[in-house]
């Protein structure tokens, strides 16, 4: 601490005089004009709540919604490198009508916003899918079941099974394009010799793919595909506007019910914050050990 | 003895790259069991060449028979052709993210479907041969360029192939290492293998070769056995390019 205030030149000390004048309006802003009421004690209630009839503890709105943001992206993040994968792979195809699907799927959602695409894709194509597997009454059948806990444990509150699942599907879609252009570079950065030694050993292109280029294409591409899937779950927010019940969505509704806008929304920032930068940290660590092997 | 069926026969083969005219009606015949060395300036289209032979490039005209099978781009036989060629790289191209003894092994395992023990047997038979046994379990990144080249002369040796393609195998070594390298390939030699060998090593060549090929801007220019290659070559540019190789 002492060398640290050391370090500090003048312009460090105006730099943080400035900051504390722009936070010290906002907050003057907020409290003098607004006539704002903070109310932070009631948000732990917000998390875990007190059931006084049943005298039990339960998940509340935002712990309800946070775990089923990292329901949603854990499953989408399995599905978008399933996906990617086979997205990257196609983006490298000897056949060119596959390149070009490949291609115009990507440009496609490179070049439209996520919202967009993410209303396209659920109404599009994911609804479609519910509506054809029939999946609403078969979770409402789940839902009415006695013994439904691993059910429940997986996949939350099986009545709204169909809209998680929705969420899944339209994130994988739209998350999958990014994952693929990492395979693809992936892929892209295996010398042509690497190619042509597993060829003239007899391998065919799928042999050549799978025991040559993938395993040593997939290892190159683990650093980034970690930083995809933090970009993924801050993405899960955008399901909100699908009504999807993850984290996002809820906090609408607490800020709806409640109208603790700024302390909600600052404790909903306080946990995608801690999720994606805990994540961060784990993977820099376990890429400085994978580096040290 | 009869003559035997030749082993690669080329007849009047030309390659282009776009308008680039880089193979120009190329006459070639290599018996069984020949050690045919390949030199000439760089750019003059000898690794194109012997690239063809195991389809790695395709050929525009002209027809290309090895080992009774006629290549061609699209030729359904062309990985069974493969199996019988086996290509030495100047890079090596070793797989890093297996050991020495697995890249002898996937060919074998995954190619022809042979099963783990006996891969094994035979990738060991083969490190053997090129003496480096001690370095089985050790990453390619591990080995100096000599042993990851002479792993890859093993790992072409493990497919059982009749006719061995060496693309400058000595070219991206350091010095020392250069003799190491090729005296595997000598004793290669004396086993009766098929070669065909791209180098610039003269003394390999001298020791070693039935056939000299010079090649020069995409045209064989000349064909002919060492004696008279090294002593009396028949085309001037040949001579002068020898003069430049064997000054040192």
């Amino acid at each position: 601490m002492q060398d640290f205030l050391k370090k500090l030149k003048w312009p460090d000390y105006v730099i943080v005089a400035v900051l504390i004048a722009f936070f010290g309006y906002i907050w003057f802003a907020i409290e003098g004009t607004l006539n704002y009421k903070w109310r932070w004690e009631l948000i732990p209630g917000y998390i875990i709540g007190w059931h006084s009839g049943r005298e039990e503890y339960f998940a509340n709105l935002l712990l309800q919604g946070l775990v089923a943001t990292v329901r949603i992206s854990i499953y989408s993040g399995i599905l978008a490198l399933l996906l990617g994968t086979i997205l990257g792979v196609a983006r490298c195809s000897a056949n060119l009508t596959i390149r070009m699907l490949a291609r115009t799927y990507l440009e496609f959602l490179r070049n439209v916003p996520p919202v967009v695409v993410v209303f396209i894709f659920f109404f599009f194509l994911s609804q479609q899918l519910i509506d054809a597997l029939n999946l609403e009454r078969w979770a409402r059948g789940i839902a009415r079941q006695e013994d439904n806990q691993i059910w429940t444990f997986f996949f939350g509150e099986m009545r709204r099974f169909p809209s998680l699942i929705s969420g899944v599907i339209v994130l994988a879609l739209f998350e999958s394009a990014f994952v693929g252009e990492i395979v693809r570079a992936g892929i892209q950065s295996i010398p042509k010799g690497q190619r042509e030694a597993a060829r003239s050993i007899g391998m065919s292109r799928l042999q050549e793919l799978r025991y040559v280029v993938l395993p040593q294409a997939m290892k190159k591409v683990v650093p980034p595909l970690a930083n995809q899937f933090i970009s993924l779950i801050k993405d899960s927010s955008i399901l909100s506007l699908i009504s999807v019940q993850e984290l996002t969505y809820k906090t609408v509704e607490l800020v709806a019910s409640s109208r603790m806008i700024f302390e909600a929304w600052i404790t909903t920032a306080a946990f995608y914050f801690v999720v994606c930068f805990g994540l961060s940290r784990i993977f820099a660590r376990l890429e400085k050990r994978s580096d040290k092997r | 003895m009869t003559n035997p069926a030749p082993m690669i026969e080329v007849t009047q083969l030309d390659k282009f790259y776009g308008t680039f005219h880089a193979l120009k009606n190329i006459n070639l015949h290599v018996d069984q069991g020949e050690k045919v060395v390949i030199c000439g300036p760089s750019g003059s289209g000898k690794s194109t060449l012997i690239r063809c032979f195991n389809g790695l490039e395709w050929h525009n005209s002209g027809r290309l028979v090895i080992d009774g099978i006629e290549v061609y781009e699209g030729a359904k036989d062309i990985r069974e052709l493969r199996q019988e060629v086996g290509m030495v790289f100047q890079q090596f191209n070793l797989f890093p993210h297996l050991t020495v003894l697995e890249n002898l092994m996937i060919g074998p395992m995954k190619v022809r479907k042979i099963s783990k023990a006996q891969a094994e047997e035979t990738a060991r038979k083969y490190l053997d041969r090129v003496h480096i046994p001690e370095q089985a379990d050790k990453y390619p990144a591990q080995l100096s360029g000599g042993q990851q080249q002479r792993v890859a002369i093993a790992r072409s040796l493990c497919m059982e192939t009749r006719i061995m393609l060496f693309d400058e195998p000595t070219s991206a070594l350091d010095p020392e290492m250069i003799n190491e390298v090729l005296d595997v390939m000598v004793e290669l030699a004396g086993t009766g293998m098929t070669m065909v060998v791209v180098t610039h090593e003269m003394g390999f060549a001298r020791k070693v070769a039935d056939t000299m090929v010079f090649m020069e801007a995409g045209q064989i220019v000349e064909i002919s056995p060492p004696e008279q290659f090294f002593t009396n070559p028949s085309s001037e540019r040949c001579r002068l390019f020898l003069d430049q190789i064997l000054e040192h």
